[in-house]
């Protein structure tokens, strides 16, 4: 178990050096002349206008809070998932109940309209 | 038993072990072998995949792609990277430099990390985690982070655009996906990578969950951002989205990331829903498990590039609609229609179990279709009366309609 975890960590220091060391790599080997117009901005080729953190639409934000609730509410069913053989008929009765619950939170959402793209 | 892999691994810690190294330090040094060993082997298959991508992507528009550089073009991946290599890195003005160097470093490492814990054959894995699905489910949303980073960092309207079509899309398809995975756990009655290949010992998921591995097929396709679903670097409307300012080796981690993504998104679904590396005599002789898996991992790999190459891209209200309002209600109803059935099914023979399953995932399949078909007649009924209110004379009187709330 401890061993399992272990491997994970290992990868996790790992796993970004090896891109890492590409971009060093060619960080060495590359050219490196920049000028003011070379590193401008690509527009298609249109000079930009303004600041580009922009304000972005609200749909967006509703969006990611209804993937907030689904995502954290299905996160409880993988351990009711897990322990399947151990649960009576009653239980698993009890979990479907959960998730018509989902359901009627979705149902309200797509009424109220928080769905739509518009 | 003649498994080349578990005997290499035994001398190597017996070799370490007979060096008069600790026991901890030994079991470190073997993760950072095994690493290094799965993380190598992933990336030259990575390089093989351009190669693999270009040709068939050819053989799909009816070109020939690659073939001037070696036999079959087969060299021509290496031309790639050394072009990339060699060309010049350009930070574009107002970035923000740590967040722009980090972003491709961690589209590639996150598809990385996937391959701990997928099992490779019957003996060699690089981690049996007993959450191993979760912990791919974590590690993909770190993915869409990696893309989120290089829109918002490249100080680029477009790539910012990009960005936020990724959150719209990705997030909102991990829904559907992550209830659909909750499918095979049920079936396995465990998260554990090995313990879903162990459970696929009789049937494969795919005959048992059929509407779950679709459901789970469509979601990783939108997960990888490809085309039908691929919004957030749409060519003709926001140009290269996220990695418009990305030049070089930058551009090239987050090529590779794609096409490592799409295969790794295959063997994640292979190891799921097609019983991962069995097959006729894997058990006996595990050099076969390695072939197997690979082999249905590039097969749904190459699934995954037809639906690429075969369909348009589909617009953003379609696309949230498609998922919102049609993946997710699906694939809570196979959920519970599979949670129900295998509880009440318990008892009941291997045949028995298969079939009835198979059977429930026709009939929901059938009644989708029968509820799209009526929606699709509103929906047809609703758009000709709208154009006959229009009068001779041009003026239309129609007042401004709700957004249609019945496609897909």
């Amino acid at each position: 178990m401890q061993s399992d975890w272990l491997f994970i960590g290992v990868f996790l220091v790992l796993a970004p050096i090896f891109p890492a060391l590409a971009l060093v790599i060619s960080r060495i080997i590359a050219p490196r002349k920049p000028n003011a117009i070379k590193s401008q901005t690509y527009e298609c080729g249109i000079e930009t206008v303004g600041n580009t953190r922009v304000q972005f639409r609200v749909q967006y934000y509703l969006f990611a809070l209804v993937f907030l609730i689904f995502d954290v509410e299905t996160v409880f069913l993988y351990p009711w998932a897990v322990a399947f053989d151990k649960l009576p008929l009653f239980a698993v009765l009890e979990g479907v109940l959960f998730i018509l619950i989902l359901v009627a939170g979705l149902w309200y959402a797509w009424r109220k309209g928080v769905l739509e793209w518009f | 038993m003649s498994d080349p892999v578990t005997n290499i691994a035994n001398w190597l810690e017996n070799l370490l072990l007979g060096l008069g190294l600790s026991e901890g330090l030994v079991s470190l040094l073997l993760a950072v072998i095994g690493v290094v060993v799965i993380a190598t082997v992933v990336l030259l298959i990575d390089i093989v995949l351009v190669w693999v991508e270009r040709k068939v992507v050819a053989r799909f528009q009816d070109r020939l792609g690659p073939n001037r550089v070696g036999p079959y073009g087969l060299i021509q991946p290496i031309a790639d990277v050394i072009k990339l290599l060699i060309k010049e890195d350009i930070l574009p003005v107002g970035a923000d430099k740590f967040i722009y160097n980090l972003a491709p470093i961690i589209a590639l490492a996150t598809v990385l990390l996937i391959w701990a814990v997928l099992p490779l054959s019957s003996t060699s894995v690089g981690t049996s985690l007993n959450v191993g699905l979760l912990y791919i489910v974590a590690i993909g949303a770190i993915s869409t982070l990696g893309i989120i980073m290089a829109g918002w960092a490249s100080n680029n309207k477009y790539a910012l655009l990009g960005a936020f079509r990724t959150v719209a899309q990705m997030v909102s398809y991990e829904v559907p996906m992550v209830i659909a995975l909750l499918v095979p756990v049920i079936l396995a009655r465990s998260m554990g990578m090995t313990d879903i290949v162990a459970g696929q010992n009789g049937v494969w998921y795919i005959v048992v969950a059929p509407v779950a591995a679709i459901i789970v097929l469509i979601t990783s396709i939108a997960e990888l951002g490809r085309a039908p679903f691929d919004l957030t670097e749409a060519e003709s409307e926001i140009v290269a989205g996220f990695h418009i300012e990305y030049t070089g080796m930058k551009f090239g981690l987050f090529y590779a990331g794609e096409l490592l993504h799409a295969l790794t998104v295959g063997a994640i679904f292979s190891t799921l829903f097609l019983g991962g590396w069995r097959g006729p005599g894997a058990e006996t002789y595990p050099i076969l498990g390695y072939f197997y898996f690979f082999i249905k991992a590039l097969f749904l790999y190459w699934v995954i590039m037809w639906v690429k190459y075969s369909l348009p891209r589909i617009r953003i209200d379609h696309m949230l609609n498609f998922n919102w309002k049609f993946l997710t209600p699906l694939a809570l109803v196979v959920l519970m229609v599979t949670a129900i059935l295998d509880k009440v099914l318990a008892n009941s023979s291997t045949f028995i179990y298969t079939s009835v399953m198979f059977g429930a995932n026709l009939v929901i399949i059938w009644v989708t279709l029968l509820i799209l078909r009526s929606r699709a007649r509103i929906e047809r009924q609703r758009v000709a009366e709208v154009q006959s209110v229009a009068t001779p004379d041009g003026a239309v009187t129609t007042s401004i309609q709700r957004p249609i709330s019945s496609s897909s």
